[in-house]
């Protein structure tokens, strides 16, 4: 299918461009930092920071959907910016396929555009609306130096393959699009420069139930005939179940956890992930939760709790909760690879009580099913 | 496209008989336009004055400066004086045929200079914020600190009198609520996501202002812009009254309504003649305006 749909299209082929090889990360995400200062005082000096993204590091491997998932604030957003480079980060290194981005000799920040494109959460601000949406689509192969026929071919090509007829929609206004059409217009555009990478950012958590369905759909199948990767950050642990292959679950700027999508789901590690997990809305009426397993706001990103940042809120804190930040470490209890969590309990030695015990997520079942809320 | 499954098309409208080919967006802007019955006959209005100023020599009955000592202040509608005469004899229909040209002039030049300037500087200011922001908007609070008019008078009094010195005195006048309204707009469309789709494409800067960002703010400051015309065409009349900008001789809606208030008892009429002319014109150029925003509103 990917062949046949190929050799009709006036797209290139895919060059060379996986320089690699399969086994290289398609994106390594090292030390990542954001922090955003607050200023006051007559003299607008910083007085302060809010740690949106605090120390990040991870790997988007070739070919996977990497779901992201945590409360709102929690910095998903401002990542997949920074990753974009539509935010500068303050620290760290972003190497892409094997290149160091920014570096003398590794990528330039043209080639992370190219390789690199985003779904924004809010399909009707996402799109010009003086704009025709062929040109809107249009505009980066146009940017990138193809002439305006071209450009606007392959626009067209890109619209019918999200399924909007290009002789019919093309000339039409954002505004007069429903929401999903809208939001496949934005896919459409960021697929408009080839990238290997497409950030989804909420892409489809504004969108209702049915259409929403219909772009998961879609991005699946594109995925398969544009040989994407995908990084996916959305709310709905629902969705990120279905459409991840690992997951990875952010907290107050930092990973918590990260490991296959599966493995998350059946046996989460982390007292947060367990908390989020809890949360979803059940099929049983009788499997129903009253009481939510974590209530309040998340703690002030300005002067995170000290240890674990989740302390505050966590059911199993102990004195070297409050002490010592735990590193995002692999999960021993755990069968699957590259399962990790920034815990004590799962790391044997840390101090923990729980820690050399029995697998923390059987005790956590054990214990109370509902995590107390301290005061923050 | 039997590759998508065909649930993908639900949500596909039925066939509406719209043209593929899109008019653009000011095609849109006339469609909605050709149904406004007072924003077209305020058009036509205005066209007609512009027609008339820029013809004035050929249509105008009388030299506008020829004054005539036997033939002074004469009523309204004797032959061949239509309009009346002036306290020197000249003809009333031919100094405000003239009059049309410098007022015009008045109202419409330094409007488009302003808009071209204040608007540069609010898209600068508002897209990029910051202290490139901070320094361009604190400037034009400077100006915003005086009335407009005893801006004006300060100006044109330091500058000297003239028509040059006129226009470019309400130039500076009309830049700051200019770019005051295009660094709003600018800020506003800088915060949506398509600005930074546009960006992650890894376009230059100059490419996303003219094509995301110009278009969007264009309408705001365009409405603003010619709501400004009748203003500069008040404010010039203004400064001529006090004599900071035509000289006497010729022939300024301002400045007749000057020269006349002192005849008022004589013929109240024909003094306030000028007046007419300044309002006729500014309310054309305010129900344009305010039509123009009608249509260049996309989801109207």
């Amino acid at each position: 299918m990917t062949l046949e749909l190929a050799s009709r299209s006036p797209l290139p082929e895919f060059d060379g461009s996986d320089r690699g090889g399969p086994e290289q990360p398609l994106l390594i995400v090292e030390n990542f930092k954001k922090h955003f200062p607050i200023h006051s005082g007559v003299l607008n000096r910083a007085v302060a920071a809010v740690k949106a993204v605090d120390d990040v590091s991870f790997n988007v491997r070739k070919g996977e959907t990497l779901g992201v998932v945590g409360e709102s604030g929690c910095g998903k957003s401002t990542l997949a910016r920074l990753l974009m480079h539509l935010l500068p980060h303050d620290e760290g290194r972003l190497v892409l396929d094997g290149d160091e981005v920014g570096e003398r000799h590794g990528a330039s920040l043209q080639d992370l555009r190219r390789s690199i494109q985003m779904v924004f959460q809010d399909s009707a601000s996402s799109l010009n609306p003086r704009l025709p949406i062929l040109e809107s689509v249009a505009f980066g192969p146009r940017v990138r130096g193809a002439s305006k026929t071209e450009a606007r071919a392959l626009a067209g090509d890109l619209l019918e393959r999200v399924g909007l007829k290009a002789e019919r929609f093309g000339g039409r206004y954002p505004h007069e699009l429903s929401g999903g059409q809208k939001q496949r217009v934005n896919i459409a555009r960021a697929l408009a420069l080839r990238p290997r990478l497409l950030i989804l950012d909420e892409a489809v958590s504004a969108l209702d139930k049915s259409v929403e369905a219909q772009v998961l759909n879609l991005l699946a199948e594109l995925k398969e005939q544009f040989n994407l990767t995908y990084i996916f950050i959305s709310h709905d642990l629902h969705v990120v179940r279905f459409i991840s292959d690992r997951v990875l679950v952010m907290y107050l700027g930092q990973i918590v956890e990260i490991g296959p999508a599966d493995d998350i789901y059946d046996n989460p590690q982390h007292p947060y992930t367990m908390a989020l997990l809890e949360c979803r809305l059940s099929m049983d009426p009788d499997a129903r939760v009253d009481n939510a397993p974590l209530a309040g706001d998340p703690p002030n990103p300005i002067n995170p709790p000290s240890g674990c940042r989740f302390h505050t809120r966590c059911p199993y804190v102990e004195d070297i909760c409050m002490a010592k930040a735990p590193p995002l470490e692999n999960v021993l209890a755990s069968k699957a690879e590259g399962h990790l969590a920034a815990c004590h309990m799962t790391h044997p030695g840390s101090g923990h009580s729980r820690a050399s015990a029995a697998a923390p997520a059987a005790l956590a079942r054990a214990a109370t099913p509902i995590l107390t809320i301290p005061e923050a | 496209m039997s590759d998508i499954p065909a649930n993908l098309a639900i949500d596909a409208p039925p066939a509406q008989t719209r043209p593929a080919k899109s008019r653009g967006y000011w095609g849109g802007v006339w469609q909605r336009l050709r149904y406004d019955h007072v924003t077209l006959f305020c058009l036509a209005l205005i066209l007609l004055i512009v027609l008339s100023a820029i013809f004035a020599p050929w249509i105008a009955p009388f030299d506008p400066n020829k004054s005539s000592i036997i033939h002074r202040l004469k009523p309204i509608g004797v032959a061949p004086y239509w309009l009346g005469t002036d306290e020197q004899g000249r003809d009333m229909l031919s100094r405000i045929l003239w009059g049309g040209r410098t007022s015009l002039a008045m109202g419409i030049v330094p409007v488009a200079i302003a808009t071209l300037i204040g608007g540069a500087f609010g898209i600068v200011a508002g897209y990029y914020g910051g202290w490139v922001n901070m320094v361009i908007m604190r400037t034009m609070d400077v100006f915003f600190a005086f009335p407009s008019v005893l801006l004006a008078v300060a100006i044109s009094g330091s500058l000297g009198g003239g028509t040059t010195n006129q226009l470019i005195t309400l130039a500076i006048v009309l830049i700051p609520p200019l770019c005051r309204v295009a660094e709003t707009a600018t800020s506003q469309v800088r915060s949506m996501d398509f600005v930074d789709a546009a960006r992650a494409t890894g376009a230059p800067t100059p490419v996303i202002l003219f094509k995301h960002v110009l278009i969007n703010v264009v309408s705001p400051v365009l409405v603003y812009a010619s709501t400004l015309v009748s203003a500069a065409i008040l404010l010039a009349s203004g400064l001529s009254f006090l004599g900071l900008g035509v000289s006497p001789p010729t022939p300024d809606w301002g400045l007749m309504l000057s020269t006349l208030r002192q005849s008022i008892y004589v013929q109240p009429l024909v003094c306030a003649l000028p007046g007419v002319a300044i309002l006729i014109t500014s309310i054309a150029f305010n129900l344009v305006s305010d039509g123009l925003r009608q249509a260049m509103d996309v989801k109207a």
